[in-house]
């Protein structure tokens, strides 16, 4: 086996691993829980809405700017993550760049403020 | 202490002096935002394109000194060989700034008109303007990948802010998806690249090709090809062509001719610099391709354009069959046709710029028949004259620019002994000649009829169109200094 | 002070730009300054470029200057530059058409009072002296064929400057047909010349050896074509006569002084590629042009007319000695000719405005009392054309003669003409003197004629002080007083020595003053005294000018028509068809790719990937 394949069959028993463990829960759970079904309980579950009419559906449009905005700032964090692990070896440079990538930022997200972008209207 | 000193980051050195021109356009981008989120009422259109016009003189003034300064000490590259500061990235700044001026102007007058938010509008296209010139300069394809995709994000927002339009949002969506299709070919082809040479730095990718001998190249040529095809997109080159037609349709007309200027040069400099100067090696593998792409775009964009009746349309091909001429000057692989295809950019930019000043300026962005053009000699004859110099010189009639730029991009095919991609060439400028003569003769011939009310023009379109044209001329009469300006500025690699 | 060259033509097109932004701002008359303005600069310029250019060495080139300004067009083997040749010749020319140029800016001022467009007749002034300087200047044969083309559409624009006349606006189109065969001329001698010696630059044509004969007497004649269309020789005279529907100041200086001029100075700045046979044509056909054009001066009665037909008469002499080897005679005639025929220009326009626009000399007659400054310039303005000595036309016209007499082949005949041309002269001249100033007054009692302004009358002045004492630039008395002919020597291959003793020149001289003041007798005797009856001095014949002009609208309008249909049908079927055949292919190539551009997004991200999928396979098939 090549070296490269190796290094992809630690990646293959994680996903065994994965599924097994997911697996065994479900069992479990199906072993020990009591089952009393009714209509209600059956209807697939879509975050607390009734899944009915077409699928040709719309949905509100405020719904997507917060998604934006928060995809937006999660991709962010992940900037900052890894510089909080190492911010003593950056000294003051790192905190001098990461005040000016943060400074940016809250700029964006005042400017959206500042427009209404966060007004639930 | 000893483990301080092993801990103690080193940042790799930055030229903050190099990298300003495109720091002052970010940093007016900020304060335009902040301005208009700070204050109390509606931003005024004045403010921002004041702001715009002042970082955009400013830039090329610092440009300007790199230019003497790389003269001077020869080129070099700052943080860690990743950004490329030669005659090649300041050659494109320059072009960048002057297109970004220009823009500004000619929205001046057109955001008014059509109640579009200026402040945005100003920030994104400074936001466009700095990625276009990182994505120029940068000597590693994973900065050249953020330049480019800044200067697209900002494009396609740009596209779609007229939001009262349909098509305007259509050609957004369709940029956007398109335009996400082609970045995904990119990057495979930069993961390729990294793969098969071990770096996304460009210096590093010319000297392990130029060394090493592959036993298999496959990885290579896939990396290549899917290179080829995501920047082919950005220039819109066949057949990878198909947004652009519809979407220089829908979209505002100073946008239109942003798009067509500086995404496409932007284009073209990213595909200079990891061909000609990268790749160098391997030219022979890639210059067949690219002279088929070349002469595949040239007839694509000519005959298609001679099929359309609505203006923007056809200069949406034109701009088709220009990427052609260019790719003609890149497939020669030569310091001469690298020097024609930027003093073809270069004219281009000006010709561009002024056509679609008029283009706006000749009313609503819904539709631009041929027949709205109709008796605009009589009606405006000084803006008609300008505009029938722009288009001949599109066209590449003598004592315009237009001419010096095909006629340097055939001698670099003819020296190169490629004497079909330079008769095709032939062929197709005259051909494409038809279409251009159309639109002029649409403007000279009276139709009573016809006649639709032209709108007023804003000052800052004439403005414009005048500085257009009056390049457009010069460099056709005294093409030499600018013969000169594009030779000094062929890229190389440096290692910083 | 050489290197300020430059500025000559410079300043006039500096004065055209401004007056191009600001001209309707000016207005009248400071339009009319500010171009005249320029037009002086530039004479001054050219007198300081002249001193700095005396002061050099005139030995083995030293008077010669070449200014590259930049590459013009790096065309391969081709290399055309932008740049100024100064030397004796082009200094020369500059001087006189700055001078007498800016003179008639003057003049403008008054003549054009009250034109509604004042500004723009100044400003193409301007540019017309901008492209004339740019003839002269330039160093090489592309840049004299811009100017020439120049002042070829100044030329137009100027003729047909009151375009809302019928006649006009004809005129002008006449002089741009005409004018186009001479061009074609230009343009085929400019690539044979390329093609001969590698070069189109001046200097380099005249160190390069000499042509074979076919070609050089080919090139010779082309450039001749080009010189007859400009300086308006048979057959291709037509234009000129036509051409005074311009305003007069226009007529002086475009279609006398000049523009018509330009024909003339190329063959002399080419001077060594002409060979012997082609001035044998040269010579034949400038004096039928002198005999030919004098004999219909003397049947006009538009006081332009006759002026305009003399022009070309004079013309002719200048051919002649060009033909006959006299460059220097030639040069020396161009000059004098402009200070004269541009005198009396000026000065049948002071006429022409003094009677409110009417050019008919049989309404005219005793103007010399109502107009004194402009009769007395007239007149002398007459005594120079007619050849009187000491007047400035005696010398140069005499000098012409001369060499045509030793001519080699058949001089005595050529002299011949020459001498009964110049007796027409003098006839036709005395009889205009006479009809407009003298006799008795035969205007209509509404017309009150009086004198023009200051303006008007200051050129005239100056003019009439050059048309008299002119001829000393070039006095043959005594060798040293040739000043003309030692200052531009230089640019000849073979300079012109006259092989004569003094015994015969002085006889010929004698016999050609001789003839002047028999045409002048002639004309005093019938026109003034009314011995001689004056009803078949003008032969509808002559009037019509021989019917060269009309036969030539016959043959374009009869046969020609037929000609021409035939190549339209040729044009049609073979050359549009071919054309249009290609035209429909280029449209069914694209009716058939037009489908893939649908407009759906899904289809162009097909043909992204098909794209990309064709550069793989073609990208791996290579390494196959």
């Amino acid at each position: 086996m090549s070296e490269l394949l190796r290094s992809y069959l630690t990646v293959g028993i994680f996903g065994v691993a994965a599924i097994a463990m997911a697996g065994a829960m479900l069992t479990i759970a199906r072993i020990l829980r009591p089952q009393r079904p009714t209509p209600q309980k059956l209807i697939a579950y879509e975050s607390g809405v009734d899944p009915v009419g077409g699928d040709w559906a719309q949905s509100q449009i405020r719904y997507y700017v917060f998604a934006v905005l928060f995809v937006l700032f999660d991709v962010e964090a992940v900037f900052i993550f890894p510089w909080a692990t190492r911010l003593e070896v950056y000294g003051t440079f790192g905190l001098v760049e990461m005040a000016i990538f943060i400074f940016i930022l809250v700029l964006g997200l005042f400017y959206a403020w500042r427009k209404g972008v966060l007004r639930w209207v | 202490m000893a483990t301080q000193s092993v801990l103690a980051f080193v940042g790799p050195s930055v030229n903050w002096w190099a990298l300003l021109p495109q720091m002052i356009l970010l940093g007016a981008a900020l304060l335009i935002m902040l301005v208009s989120a700070l204050a109390p009422k509606q931003t005024s259109t004045p403010f921002v394109t004041v702001t715009t016009m002042c970082a955009a003189i400013t830039s090329y003034i610092v440009a300007t000194g790199l230019w003497n300064d790389v003269q001077r000490d020869g080129p070099s590259s700052s943080i860690a060989s990743a950004f490329g500061i030669d005659g090649f990235s300041i050659f494109f700044t320059m072009l960048i700034l002057v297109a970004l001026a220009a823009t500004a102007l000619l929205s001046h007058g057109y955001l008014d008109k059509e109640g579009i938010d200026a402040p945005e509008f100003h920030a994104l296209l400074l936001c466009s303007a700095a990625g276009a010139i990182v994505m120029a300069s940068a000597n590693d394809l994973v900065v050249m990948f953020i330049g480019l995709e800044a200067l697209s994000i900002g494009l396609y927002v740009m596209i779609a802010m007229h939001d009262r339009r349909q098509e305007a949002r259509e050609s957004a969506i369709k940029y956007f998806v398109l335009g996400a299709f082609s970045s995904a070919f990119l990057l495979y082809g930069i993961a390729l690249t990294y793969g098969a040479t071990g770096s996304t730095n460009l210096i590093h990718i010319r000297d392990y090709l130029g060394a090493v001998v592959f036993r298999d190249q496959h990885l290579l040529m896939a990396a290549m090809a899917l290179l080829l095809v995501g920047l082919s997109f950005k220039v819109a080159a066949a057949p990878f062509h198909f947004w652009a037609p519809d979407v220089y349709q829908g979209a505002p007309s100073p946008v239109t001719g942003w798009m067509a200027s500086v995404a496409k040069a932007a284009g073209f400099a990213a595909l200079l610099r990891i061909f000609f100067a990268a790749f160098a090696s391997h030219r022979i593998d890639w210059t067949p391709i690219v002279s088929v792409l070349a002469a595949v775009t040239l007839v694509v964009g000519a005959v298609m354009a001679i099929l359309q009746n609505d203006v923007k349309r056809m200069l949406a091909f034109s701009s088709v069959s220009h990427a052609g001429y260019v790719l003609i000057a890149v497939q020669a692989a030569t310091d001469q046709g690298t020097a024609a295809a930027l003093f073809y950019l270069f004219t281009y930019t000006f010709m561009v710029l002024g056509t679609f000043a008029v283009v706006g300026a000749m009313g609503r962005d819904d539709d631009h028949p041929l027949a709205n053009y109709a008796g605009l000699g009589r009606s405006r004859p000084v803006l008609a004259i300008g505009f029938t110099i722009l288009l001949l010189a599109q066209a590449g009639i003598p004592t315009t620019s237009g001419f010096v730029a095909k006629f340097q991009v055939i001698a670099a095919a003819v020296n190169n002994k490629n004497y079909v991609l330079a008769g095709l060439a032939m062929i197709t400028a005259v051909v494409g000649a038809f279409m251009y003569l159309r639109i002029v003769m649409a403007m000279y011939v009276d139709n009573e009829e016809q006649k639709s009310s032209v709108p007023s023009w804003h000052w800052s379109t004439k403005v414009v169109v005048i500085a257009m044209v009056g390049f457009t001329l010069l460099a056709g009469l005294v093409p030499q200094f600018l013969i000169e300006f594009a030779e000094d500025a062929v890229p190389i690699l440096i290692r910083g | 002070m050489v290197e300020l060259v430059w500025l000559i033509p410079m300043l006039p097109l500096l004065g055209f730009l401004i007056l191009l932004i600001t001209g309707h701002l000016l207005g009248e008359p400071r339009a009319g300054w500010v171009a005249t303005a320029f037009a002086g600069a530039s004479f001054i310029a050219t007198l300081i470029v002249l001193v700095g250019l005396l002061g050099k060495d005139s030995h083995a080139g030293g008077r010669s200057y070449e200014f590259v300004l930049f590459e013009w067009l790096p065309a391969g083997s081709l290399k055309v530059e932008a740049g100024f040749l100064l030397d004796p010749l082009s200094i020369t020319m500059a001087l006189f058409v700055t001078g007498v140029g800016a003179l008639i800016h003057l003049y403008s001022i008054g003549y054009m009072h009250g034109d509604e467009k004042y500004s723009k007749f100044f400003l193409y002034l301007n540019l017309f002296l901008f492209s004339m300087l740019m003839l002269v200047f330039g160093n090489n044969l592309v840049v004299t064929f811009l100017g020439w083309e120049g002042v070829g559409a100044c030329s137009y624009f100027l003729i047909s400057f009151w375009h809302r006349r019928e006649s006009a606006a004809t005129a002008g189109k006449k002089a741009f047909v005409t004018n186009r065969v001479g061009d074609w001329g230009f343009m085929i001698a400019t690539f044979a010349i390329w093609s001969a010696l590698g070069t189109v630059t001046y200097t380099e044509i005249a160190n390069s050896p000499a042509m074979s004969a076919a070609t050089g007497t080919a090139v010779s004649l082309l450039l001749f074509v080009a010189a007859a269309g400009k300086s308006a020789q048979l057959p291709l005279y037509v234009w000129l006569p036509d051409a005074m529907e311009g305003p007069t100041p226009v007529s002086a200086m475009v279609h006398a002084a000049t523009m018509v001029t330009s024909g003339v100075y190329l063959l002399v700045r080419m001077n060594n590629v002409l060979t012997d046979d082609a001035l044998l044509v040269i010579a034949v056909i400038g004096a039928t042009t002198a005999l030919f054009a004098a004999l219909c001066a003397v049947a006009q009665h538009d006081i332009k007319r006759v002026l305009a037909y003399s022009t070309v008469s004079q013309l002719g002499y200048m051919f002649l000695a060009i033909g006959s080897g006299a460059y220097v005679a030639a040069i020396f005639h161009v000059i004098t000719h402009a200070f004269f025929k541009a005198l009396l220009f000026l000065g049948s326009g002071s006429v022409i405005h003094g009677m409110h626009d009417e050019q008919d000399m049989r309404k005219m007659g005793a103007l010399r009392i109502a107009m004194p400054i402009t009769g007395a310039t007239f007149i002398i303005g007459w005594l120079a054309i007619a050849g009187v000595p000491p007047f400035a036309g005696f010398w140069s016209k005499d000098e012409i003669l001369l060499a045509a007499w030793e001519q080699k082949n058949i001089g005595p005949l050529l002299w011949v003409v020459g001498l009964v041309t110049a007796l027409l002269t003098a006839y036709y001249m005395s009889r205009q003197v006479i009809l407009v100033f003298f006799g008795d007054q035969r205007w209509d009692d509404d017309v009150h004629p009086h004198e023009s302004s200051w303006t008007m009358t200051t050129p005239l002045c100056v003019l009439a002080v050059a048309a008299a004492a002119g001829g000393a630039i070039n006095l043959p008395l005594v060798k040293d007083w040739l000043v003309l002919e030692h200052f531009l020597e230089p640019i000849f291959h073979h300079p012109h020595h006259f092989s004569s003793g003094t015994a015969t020149k002085i006889a010929l001289a004698v016999i050609s003053v001789a003839a002047g003041l028999i045409g002048i007798s002639i004309a005093v005797l019938s026109w003034m005294k009314r011995r001689i009856p004056t009803d078949r001095l003008e032969p509808e014949f002559l009037e019509n000018a021989m019917y060269v002009d009309s036969s030539y609208a016959r043959v374009v309008g009869g046969p020609g028509t037929t000609g021409f249909q035939k190549t339209a049908d040729f044009d049609r079927r073979i050359v549009d068809g071919g054309v249009n055949g290609l035209a429909r292919a280029v449209m069914k190539l694209g009716q058939l790719i037009q489908p893939t551009q649908s407009g759906y997004m899904r289809n162009y991200a097909v043909g992204v990937a098909l794209g990309a999928l064709a550069i793989l396979v073609v990208l791996a098939w290579g390494l196959l």
